[in-house]
């Protein structure tokens, strides 16, 4: 789309880079599209074939569920967040409208989140350092929402060391801040 | 001096020599020592003056219950007051200084004080100090704080980082002495996940500072084999150097681990204290016991200690603090310290037993029926006074003498949910009660079980209490073999003998006089007696006097001691550092900063940035030449109305709503219709609250059937999502709306002035004439292909647009705006312009949209449909809403050009007097407009739709003007509305 046009990531570079402090990395993702699913009310079924059809997943609260092109967690009751390559599906609410049809309120969500994945390890003593997520506890595919540092984000958990964070774009910069001093701390 | 006082043994490490000073003198101590135990080492007795008569003072305890040896710990910046000498971990380097004295420790002038005691008594500055009442805060007060006081602050700010954590458990054991240990074992063992915290460097709590043995061991190797076996354990957590300071809902406690205490300067990144917030299933209380002294006449002196601290002293710490050392108990465990200390080699020089049937000791003096009547020795103890059995008296020489009153069990945490603790006669102690924080429950001493089998079987039984209640089955084990003597007290809680002050709570001196004086002025029950007299306040919270001085209390009005009550703990259990409570939220990461798109574009056109919520808004954007803001503003002004002015717009709040319900939704939360919104068109909206005063305001545009975006003010963004969420959930559950902010997912630029069709025709792909995208026109366009929304409305009353595109794209949209704008002239307006012209507009913000204003006061009362019921609407045509006197929005100019007005002043028709009741409305914005050439204003006046033209003062007494003004019609430009529609 627009090759014209140049894009700046969340933390205001041109590309997406990663930060290392000692053993963790935080790597800044620009190339996940994201839009927000909804159920309309009396849709159930229409919405649920659609999704099946169309291969867009539907985890239950507290879980995301990874797959190609579509990847999902839940957010609130009858609400999910897609996930789908950036590249291929930038306009994203321009591909699932016609899979969900009248059945969802689909809204693009690309651009209102910074998409930070972190590995390193013992990623619990990092998270717990950040937010009230018993990481040690929770399965992988864990997905909720959480604070740190006073910014509400999305924590899905990928692995043993892997997470992936959806946090509030304007506030990119103190999240990513909050990460490196934490991370410092145990480094 | 050389650690003249250091005898065998202990647990420090010998082959490390630290070096310290305090006071400016030089010493040296071990790694493992504590600042008192190396300073004691040293033959230093006296730490500290006493808050209130200055008295000399050393320590009484070996632990965080250390009324009086506080010292001002490192220096400069990382300067910390109130530092208990008793618990401070002794590093290479250390420096520490007196408080509370002046010109020194050994001479201190406010020691004067204590000859004038008979003035300080309790409640003194409640009589004295009354007259004349301006003194009380400009005189009286500050000469009361230089004289009584603790540590003093450096103003300087900590140059040290704090941290925040969370942690996670089956079970929180807080303390690691032998109940805690045991419970952490019997639990860890389990396999349930157990955090063990403990405020000391070294775990074991009481076992390191006693010589008992546990299943054949000396009590500290023990205690050193199970924090081992817990170390290996996966599931458990050890966490040294951490206390347990409050306990809250929820199973959720406090605690602070002090990371670096222990080092000269915390390591590279590291904070010095993290406040963790750990969430438990259960938790085991098993913070011990405190010892508790006997009050006696002169009981205060440095060498003065409670017994238990003087055999820590010499087990722990290979330290004698005295040569010659007695011993005052009422209690069998008193008798350990001299049966330790001889061990030890020390001179036992006599035990005084309150008792007459104590046990005795072989090779030791006893005294048994009497008591310590009165000391002596200035700076220092150097004898005592003994009453015999016989009544005779006796003195004898002494350096060092330990009291044991009893042991209090430790139920600080127990009470901080309120729970009322229980008096236990056997071992005439509180211990606690029920209703103390749900899953907590206390083992060993700090329920009252004194004696170390007693810990280990009351650590292993909660254990087991708490995996049945997580469903665990978990079999009693063998208990090793321990003591399991009574303490066989005969409580004994002051020695009263003559007119001298026998101390209870040292740290706010206040004696056994003081509570007396308390009682015969009727400040009898205990929360009286608290504030008269400060029993219990300040960094200790009593935890050595409060008891004594409750016993004093009840044996003066005769009541029982259960009868006379507690006063209840609160958190923190110890002093917390404010820098912990902050943790990382300081200085510029205070709070989380908002970005806008092209922040870093406007960043490098120099642009003044305000914080608004949390976001960066551009102020202004200073241009070469302008000296002054109100030049760039105007500029900005000028300019827009001239041509074209971009403005940032991105940080309006956004919200996505849609469903089937999604008209019929935004009728009931704007007081005006939306179901009557053509698609492509969008409609400014006036939100009231329920009571009917106007709670925000934006436009909200119909982007299809069944799909809206609404904006609302920045500030307002996340409060009015809120509401929307609320109203959708709670009130109207069953209409099919789905909301979602999208306020960060796009940039979006307000672009007005006269060129504003021009130059967005260069960057729109579509017909955006007048005809094909009218006046409040909205919709999906494409901006050289890149999908992007336009809207058709103006805030500064011009021709204008916003137009927004995805967030990533923004800096390049701004780029291109401003390449486009060229030959136009287009400029950059910060929010600074955007006012000038809204209020030139008449347009409501900030200052009118104040919570207390309808829409009526705003002038906007035909906005509130009657033909629909809205949130609000019903509140709103209250009778004292609709009053025709009532304040309405009118505008304002200086009835002098020149004339400066300010916002918050007050007008008054000329002539009436200036008082309350001639007031007649306030100036809620105010700018200077460049077009009229003079200030404008915009205010709330009581009938002020029938008050235009008419000429009144405006009365301000925070800036002492009162100014001639002259009402006039809030639209002071273009009042028909021709530039916006063109």
């Amino acid at each position: 789309m627009a090759d014209a046009w140049k894009s700046l990531t969340a933390l205001g570079h041109d590309t997406a880079r990663t930060v290392t402090v000692g053993p963790y990395r935080i790597t800044e993702r620009d190339d996940v599209a994201l839009a927000s699913v909804a159920l309309r009310r009396g849709q159930d079924q229409a919405f649920a074939a659609a999704a099946a059809k169309a291969g867009v997943p539907l985890p239950p609260p507290l879980q995301s569920a990874s797959g190609t092109p579509y990847g999902a967690f839940w957010v609130t009751p009858d609400m999910w967040f897609v996930t789908a390559p950036f590249a291929s599906h930038e306009d994203i609410v321009a591909h699932l409208k016609p899979v969900f049809g009248a059945a969802a309120s689909i809204t693009e969500q690309t651009d209102a989140w910074v998409c930070f994945d972190l590995s390193g390890p013992a990623l619990t003593a990092w998270m717990e350092r950040l937010c009230n997520v018993d990481l040690a506890v929770v399965p992988d595919g864990y997905a909720t929402r959480t604070m740190m540092d006073h910014l509400g984000v999305y924590l899905l958990k990928q692995g043993a060391d892997a997470v992936r964070l959806f946090g509030p774009r304007s506030s990119a910069q103190s999240l990513l801040h909050a990460l490196e001093v934490a991370a410092a701390s145990l480094a | 001096m050389s650690q003249s006082h250091r005898i065998a043994g202990g647990q420090i490490d010998r082959s490390t020599t630290l070096r310290f000073s305090f006071d400016g003198a030089s010493y040296a101590g071990h790694p493992g020592d504590t600042l008192a135990s190396a300073l004691l080492a040293n033959g230093v007795r006296l730490m500290g003056r006493s808050f209130k008569y200055h008295r000399p003072r050393g320590p009484l305890s070996a632990g965080s219950e250390e009324p009086n040896a506080l010292v001002h710990l490192r220096s400069g910046a990382r300067q910390e007051p109130n530092t208990r000498a008793t618990v401070a971990e002794l590093f290479d380097g250390l420096t520490a200084t007196s408080q509370n004295a002046w010109p020194s420790l050994r001479f201190d002038a406010m020691a004067i004080n204590d000859r004038l005691s008979s003035f300080f008594t309790a409640g003194f500055y409640y009589k004295t100090f009354m007259w004349p009442a301006a003194f009380w805060e400009k005189v009286y007060e500050p000469i009361i704080r230089r004289a009584a006081g603790l540590g003093a602050l450096t103003r300087e700010d900590d140059p040290d980082s704090y941290d925040k954590a969370f942690a996670h458990c089956d079970l929180l054991v807080i303390g690691a002495g032998p109940a805690g240990l045991m419970a952490a074992l019997t639990a860890g063992r389990a396999g349930v996940r157990v955090i063990l915290a403990d405020e000391d460097f070294r775990m074991g709590g009481r076992l390191n500072a006693e010589v008992l043995t546990i299943g054949g061991q000396a009590g500290g190797d023990w205690a050193a084999g199970v924090v081992a076996e817990l170390a290996s354990l996966p599931n458990v957590r050890l966490m040294a150097r951490t206390t347990v300071v409050g306990a809250f809902d929820a199973g959720i406690y406090a605690a602070v681990e002090r990371v670096s205490d222990h080092l000269p300067v915390p390591l590279p990144g590291k904070p010095r204290q993290t406040l963790w917030r750990i969430y438990s299933k259960r938790a085991i209380v098993a913070a011990g016991a405190t010892e508790r002294p006997i009050a006696f006449e002169n009981n205060d002196r440095p060498g003065i200690m409670l017994a238990g601290a003087l055999r820590a002293y010499a087990n722990r710490w290979g330290v004698a603090v005295g040569d010659r050392v007695a011993i005052f108990t009422n209690n069998d465990d008193g008798l350990r310290s001299a049966a330790d200390l001889t061990a030890k080699g020390v001179q036992v020089v006599a035990v005084i037993d309150s008792r007459t049937d104590g046990p005795l000791l072989p090779g030791i003096r006893h005294l048994r029926g009497a008591q310590v009547i009165d000391s002596t020795g200035r700076l220092g103890l150097s004898g005592i006074t003994v009453r015999l059995a016989t009544g005779q008296t006796e003195t004898i020489a002494c350096t060092a003498l330990g009291v044991s009153g009893g042991w209090n069990p430790n139920i600080n945490i127990h009470s901080h949910h309120r729970a009322r603790p229980e008096w236990r006669a056997d071992i005439a102690a509180f211990v606690p009660g029920q209703g103390g924080p749900a899953g907590l429950i206390a083992a060993g001493a700090a329920a009252g079980h004194l004696s170390t089998y007693g810990a280990l079987a009351g650590g292993h039984v909660q254990a087991l209490a708490v995996l049945e209640s997580l469903g665990i089955t978990a079999t009693a084990g063998d208990l090793p073999k321990a003591e399991d003597a009574p303490l066989n007290l005969s409580p004994l809680w002051h020695v009263p003998h003559g007119k001298g002050r026998a101390w209870i709570d040292q740290q706010n001196d206040v004696t056994v006089k003081d509570v007396k004086l308390a009682q015969q002025e009727n400040f009898t029950s205990v929360e009286h007696l608290k504030r008269y007299t400060t029993l219990g306040m300040a960094t200790d919270q009593g935890k050595t006097g409060n008891v004594i001085g409750i016993a004093v209390m009840a044996e003066l009005t005769g009541r029982a001691i259960p009868e006379t009550g507690t006063t209840i703990y609160r958190p923190p259990y110890t002093p917390v550092a404010m820098g912990a409570l902050a943790g990382r939220s300081r200085g510029k990461e205070f709070k989380p900063f908002r970005l806008t798109p092209s922040h870093k574009w406007a960043s490098e056109q120099g642009a003044i940035f305000v914080e608004v919520g949390n976001w960066l808004r551009t102020q202004w954007v200073p241009k070469p030449g302008e000296t002054t803001w109100r030049e760039s503003v105007d500029r900005e002004v000028l300019a827009t109305r001239r041509s074209v002015g971009i403005c940032d717009v991105t940080t309006l709040g956004k919200i996505d709503i849609q469903g089937t319900d999604a008209a019929a939704f935004l009728d009931k939360v704007y007081c005006n219709t939306f179901s009557t919104l053509a698609v492509g068109k969008c409609r400014y909206g006036l939100m009231l609250r329920e009571d009917g005063m106007v709670f925000d305001d934006g436009t909200t545009a119909r982007l299809a059937e069944h799909e809206y975006v609404m904006t609302t003010t920045t500030a307002n963004a996340v409060t009015v999502f809120r509401h929307l969420e609320y109203c959708r959930q709670v009130l109207w559950p069953d209409m099919d709306v789905q909301i979602i902010s999208t306020t960060e997912a796009w940039a979006q630029y307000s672009v007005a002035g006269p060129n504003a069709r021009k130059l967005l025709e260069k960057v729109v792909d579509q017909d955006i004439s007048d005809a094909a995208f009218p006046y409040m026109g909205a919709g999906s366009v494409t901006l050289g292909g890149l999908r992007g929304r336009l809207f058709r409305i103006s805030f500064s009353g011009e021709l204008a647009y916003e137009v927004a595109v995805p967030a990533r794209y923004g800096d390049a949209l701004m780029r291109r705006l401003m390449a486009a704008g060229a030959e136009f002239d287009a400029v950059v307006y910060g929010t600074e312009a955007l006012g000038v012209m809204r209020i030139e507009k008449g347009h409501v913000a900030g200052g009118e949209l104040n919570g207390q204003s309808s829409a009526l006061n705003m002038g906007l009362g035909k906005m509130v449909s009657k033909k629909k019921d809205s949130i609000g609407m019903v509140l709103s045509q209250r009778e004292g809403m609709t009053r025709a006197d009532g304040y309405r929005l009118v505008g304002v100019k200086p009835a002098d050009p020149k004339g400066v007005l300010q916002a918050g002043s007050h007008f008054l028709e000329v002539g009436a007097p200036v008082e309350l009741a001639s007031d007649g409305g306030w100036l809620t914005s105010k700018v200077y407009s460049p077009h009229l050439g003079c200030d404008i204003a915009l205010g709330y006046l009581k009938a002020g739709d029938q008050k235009i033209g008419r000429r009144m003062r405006a009365v301000n007494f925070l800036t002492g003007t009162d100014t001639l003004v002259d009402i006039v019609s809030p639209h002071f430009f273009d009042p028909d509305g021709e530039r916006f529609r063109g």
